[in-house]
């Protein structure tokens, strides 16, 4: 039986352990490679299924969570109100693995607020973006995300200049920023082991052409345009603790980035001889490669040692959720005081 | 002044006077008079004697016109009056009003320096050297306009006779024992005192005069008992967002639940606090928290209550448990954000899209917005479904006579859920809406569950026993009517309506909320007419079958509420169509507490009718 002979973790799972429901995008939807590059990283860093919870809002992306890990506990929540839901859900346990995908309206447009201030609280969670500049699930609207003057079909022609989803995430103090295309599938999944692994909000923009409404080849979110633009910033490789460094990289050349638990990133310089680690570095680098018609990918900016929500909380090591009821209910005599207190 | 007036003797009558009249003090907001107000009404009240305070606010900082109405009464009668037989000018704005509303026979007593015309003769007048009294003080000049307030309080107590040691306890109280600041306001006090010993003239009709009737009571607001109720009742998580009247409930938790809520072994706090973006993050994060497995509540009022409706609807379908507090008050938009009503009823209970009806408490007391804290954190999860606890801005800000809150007498329930160890139990599949029970209720996981089979996907979307993702008709049918059922079942899980008979009630009488003070004195004042009315309070919605019982037995009931259209009026007669032309609604909504004598003068006009 295949079962039998497929590859197994270090967990004795497979990856079939790891995937959810059969995808009902379309075939050829950027979404699926996020789904795809999910189920990897996890599998390869061993993960368990039920340490992570799953959510998303509302749109195509967030369809995403169904397709993969099904046995994560998952919540479909509200449009652009998953960061809320997430914040609520990790309180009841700090210990679990949050895995949040949106989407370009779902963040950029009505979820702007939350994103901002999850951002700015630092969650310790995955927020991928599936961002594709054009709203899927009504069929083909513009997204905030959208370059002006895109022509869609029933649209005309966007007036409108774009939000831009990292440059936001880095103003609204996010730990982690990164960007990257679904048609790179490597970078896509080392980048999604990096933010796994930091304690801290990771925000991944990825470029995640829809095949269906918005992948003409002069469209800045589609195959072509990302293929023909992307700059990569580094050749980016995530390394967990077990494994020491042992390819040794020239000196001027690698940038190693040490998370908290140990685990590093290491950075091999390509483009732009760039440091993801100054946040006005990291805008004035955006400005300039929008300037110059790029698609620059990678981490664009990490602080790991930014506190983290939790980290301002003095909670118990317990899972607040599985606290036992008796540590719940302050004593009779207590009330008694505060009756007392009363006038 | 004019002796010959009927009214004037009636009120100067010294029965009817002592320990029975209202003050109506005006002030500009931002000028500190809640101090003094609350030294005043929490001095009366150490004297063993009945007596509210409602504060009458503007949506402002400084500088506007308020007022605070304090009501003293040996009958026990709490309600707002619509008589005011003291008044205290303070405010030139509003002098001229605040004397034309003062009862023949009244007290007016006013800083010297206003010099507005006093066309009036039947009244006692009590000029008071407010800038005079002050100077002498010599405060520093940043607290010479709170000080000011201080005069009134000395000559109330000359005019009055309250106790300067009961006033004393009540600012050692307000300043938490901060020496500096009772010494002063008291020596403000004290001159003030003294000076119209020296010079008044007059002797008020009013006095108090110390009894026991306040013994074994506190002075409390319903928004920090609601709070308390909450840390009691074993809330985890609170996320919330800041508007009027709602704010002083999670802020009673902010200050109440550090002390309370801290592990004993581990030092570690057993709650998380945090306040959101705006209303659509905190119900966002609650019912997050609420699928998540801890008990989670956010307060709110009418706006927030509108913003909160999406997420509120999923937790519906979803069966998530929360718990939303809606301290109700004017609407729509800010409406009058300061001012009470009973305007979201409605909203409430129908809260979402789609098919919904919530469950809703109603307390009536500040006792009951303790026990209703508590309370609902565990209904919530018993039902597994959204609880609505609908308080308003009379009950939640003003300061209530209250007996002391009562320990909760059974203990936490944290409702079906399953752990790794139940689900080993299990050998079939798990199914998240599963009726295993044939109660309505399926069994849930939380996250952190790590039994491979304990997870499932939350959703909006149809799905069927397993949570799967589904588009059946009968899947959609069949959990929805399941969840009607469901929460219809909860009529016998809910606080009972409390009922008050008189003997030989023709008719009833229904109310809820913050009404019950009126409803009650009014009931009294009707039956002194001769029109006896059984009266009954609802607590809860869906209501009890009692209510309905209620409604069946008499010829007519009336439905007394604080809005224009006679919301509660219109969920009865959906529930009892049958009935319905024997509820007669009596409405009403300008801004204010409803008052006795409203409430009198409609139901005698349908008597009449």
């Amino acid at each position: 039986m295949a079962e039998k002979t497929a590859k197994k973790n270090e967990l004795g799972l497979t990856k079939k352990d790891y995937k959810g429901q059969k995808s009902t995008l379309c075939l050829g939807c950027g979404h699926n490679a996020i789904v795809g590059q999910v189920i990897s990283a996890c599998f390869e860093l061993n993960i368990p299924p039920e340490r992570v919870i799953k959510v998303s809002g509302i749109g195509c992306s967030s369809k995403a969570p169904t397709y993969f890990m099904k046995r994560s506990f998952g919540f479909n929540g509200l449009h652009g109100r998953m960061p809320s839901l997430v914040t609520g859900a990790l309180f009841a346990d700090t210990s679990l693995i949050g895995i949040g995908v949106s989407g370009d309206g779902d963040t950029a447009s009505i979820g702007m607020g939350q994103f901002k201030h999850v951002t700015r609280r630092n969650l310790p969670f995955l927020y991928i973006v599936a961002n594709n500049g054009v709203y899927g699930l009504t069929k083909g609207q513009f997204s905030a995300t959208a370059e002006k003057g895109l022509a869609l079909k029933k649209q005309g022609q966007n007036r409108y200049v774009p939000v831009d989803i990292v440059w936001e995430a880095i103003a609204g103090r996010a730990s982690f920023v990164a960007r990257t295309f679904s048609g790179d599938p490597q970078q896509l999944k080392a980048l999604i082991k990096a933010g796994l692994h930091h304690r801290g909000i990771a925000v991944i923009d990825v470029i995640s052409p829809c095949v269906t409404f918005n992948n003409q080849d002069d469209s800045y979110h589609s195959y072509a345009w990302g293929k023909s633009h992307e700059v990569a910033l580094h050749e980016l490789s995530f390394v967990p603790p077990v494994k020491a460094i042992k390819v040794k990289y020239e000196k001027g050349e690698t940038l190693e980035v040490p998370l908290f638990d140990g685990t590093h990133i290491i950075l091999k310089k390509l483009a732009h001889n760039y440091e993801p680690t100054d946040r006005a570095r990291a805008l004035q680098m955006l400005e300039d490669a929008n300037r110059k018609n790029e698609l620059v990918t990678g981490l664009i900016y990490i602080n790991p040692k930014q506190k983290s929500l939790f980290d301002l909380y003095d909670l118990p090591d317990m899972p607040l959720n599985r606290l036992p009821i008796e540590k719940l209910r302050p004593s009779p005599e207590s009330l008694e005081e505060i009756n007392q207190q009363m006038f | 002044m004019a002796k010959t007036n009927p009214e004037v003797d009636e009120i100067t009558n010294t029965q009817k006077t002592i320990n029975e009249f209202s003050i109506n003090i005006a002030t500009v907001n931002g000028s500190g008079s809640q101090t003094a107000n609350l030294a005043l009404i929490r001095s009366i009240f150490k004297m063993g004697i009945p007596v509210s305070g409602k504060n009458i606010f503007p949506s402002n900082i400084q500088g506007l016109p308020t007022w605070y109405k304090i009501r003293v009464s040996k009958a026990g009668y709490l309600a707002r009056s619509q008589k005011t037989e003291i008044a205290v000018a303070m405010n030139p704005k509003t002098f001229t009003d605040d004397l034309d509303d003062l009862a023949p026979g009244g007290v007016f007593l006013y800083a010297d320096h206003i010099k507005e015309p006093i066309p009036r003769e039947d009244l006692l007048l009590c000029p008071m050297p407010v800038k005079a009294l002050v100077k002498q003080a010599k405060p520093p000049r940043e607290l010479r306009v709170y000080v000011a307030n201080m005069v009134y309080v000395g000559v109330l107590a000359y005019l009055l006779d309250i106790q300067l040691k009961t006033l004393e306890s009540a600012l050692d109280f307000h300043f938490k024992g901060k020496q500096g600041a009772v010494d002063f306001n008291l020596s403000v006090i004290r001159d003030a005192f003294q000076w119209a010993e020296n010079n008044l003239d007059i002797v008020s009709p009013f006095k108090v005069q110390p009894l026991n009737l306040t013994d074994g009571c506190n002075l409390a607001n319903g928004n920090t008992a609601g709070g308390l109720g909450t840390i009691y009742g074993g809330m985890h998580f609170l996320s919330w967002y800041p508007i009027t009247p709602a704010t002083s409930l999670p802020e009673a938790i902010l200050e109440y639940a550090p002390g309370l809520r801290k592990d004993p072994e581990t030092g570690k706090s057993t709650f998380a606090i945090i306040q959101a973006e705006d209303e659509l993050a905190s119900i966002g994060m609650v019912v997050g928290a609420g699928w998540a497995g801890l008990r989670a509540m956010t307060a709110t009022s009418g706006p927030g209550l509108s913003l909160m409706g999406e997420y509120a609807s999923l937790a519906y379908y979803a069966e998530i448990p929360i718990v939303v507090w809606n301290v109700q008050r004017v609407g729509p938009s800010t409406g009058l954000p300061t001012r009470t009503a009973q305007g979201d009823v409605n909203l409430t209970y129908y809260l979402g899209q789609g098919d919904t009806e919530h469950v809703v408490l109603i307390p009536g007391s500040v006792k009951e917005c303790f026990e209703f804290g508590w309370k609902a954190l565990d209904l919530a999860e018993l039902l597994q479904t959204p609880v609505f606890v609908l308080s308003d801005l009379d009950l939640g800000q003003n300061q209530w006579m209250t007996p002391p809150f009562e320990y909760p007498d059974t203990p936490i329930e944290r409702g079906k859920i399953l752990w790794e160890e139940d689900l080993e139990k299990i050998k079939d599949d798990w199914g998240r809406y599963l009726d295993l029970d044939g109660d309505n209720i399926p069994y849930r996981t939380v996250p952190g569950n790590q039994h491979p089979k304990s997870a499932y996907f939350a959703r909006g979307t149809g799905h069927d026993d397993y949570a799967n993702y589904s588009e059946k008709p009968e899947d959609w049918e069949e959990h929805l009517d399941r969840i009607k059922r469901k929460v219809d079942s909860s009529r016998t899980m809910l606080p009972e309506p409390e009922i008050t008979t008189r003997s030989g009630s023709k008719n009833g009488i229904i109310a809820f909320g913050s009404t019950d003070a009126a409803v009650r004195e009014a009931c009294d004042y009707l039956a002194a007419e001769g029109v006896k009315l059984d009266y009954l309070r609802v607590r809860a919605l869906p209501v009890s079958l009692k209510v309905l019982e209620f409604i069946r037995e008499y010829e007519q009931v009336y439905v007394i509420e604080n809005n224009r259209d006679g919301q509660m009026h219109s969920i009865l007669s959906l529930e009892l169509p049958g009935s319905a032309s024997d509820l007669v609604s009596l409405s009403h909504i300008d801004g204010l507490p409803l008052s006795a004598e409203w409430i009198k003068d409609a139901v005698l006009e349908e008597e009449k009718s």
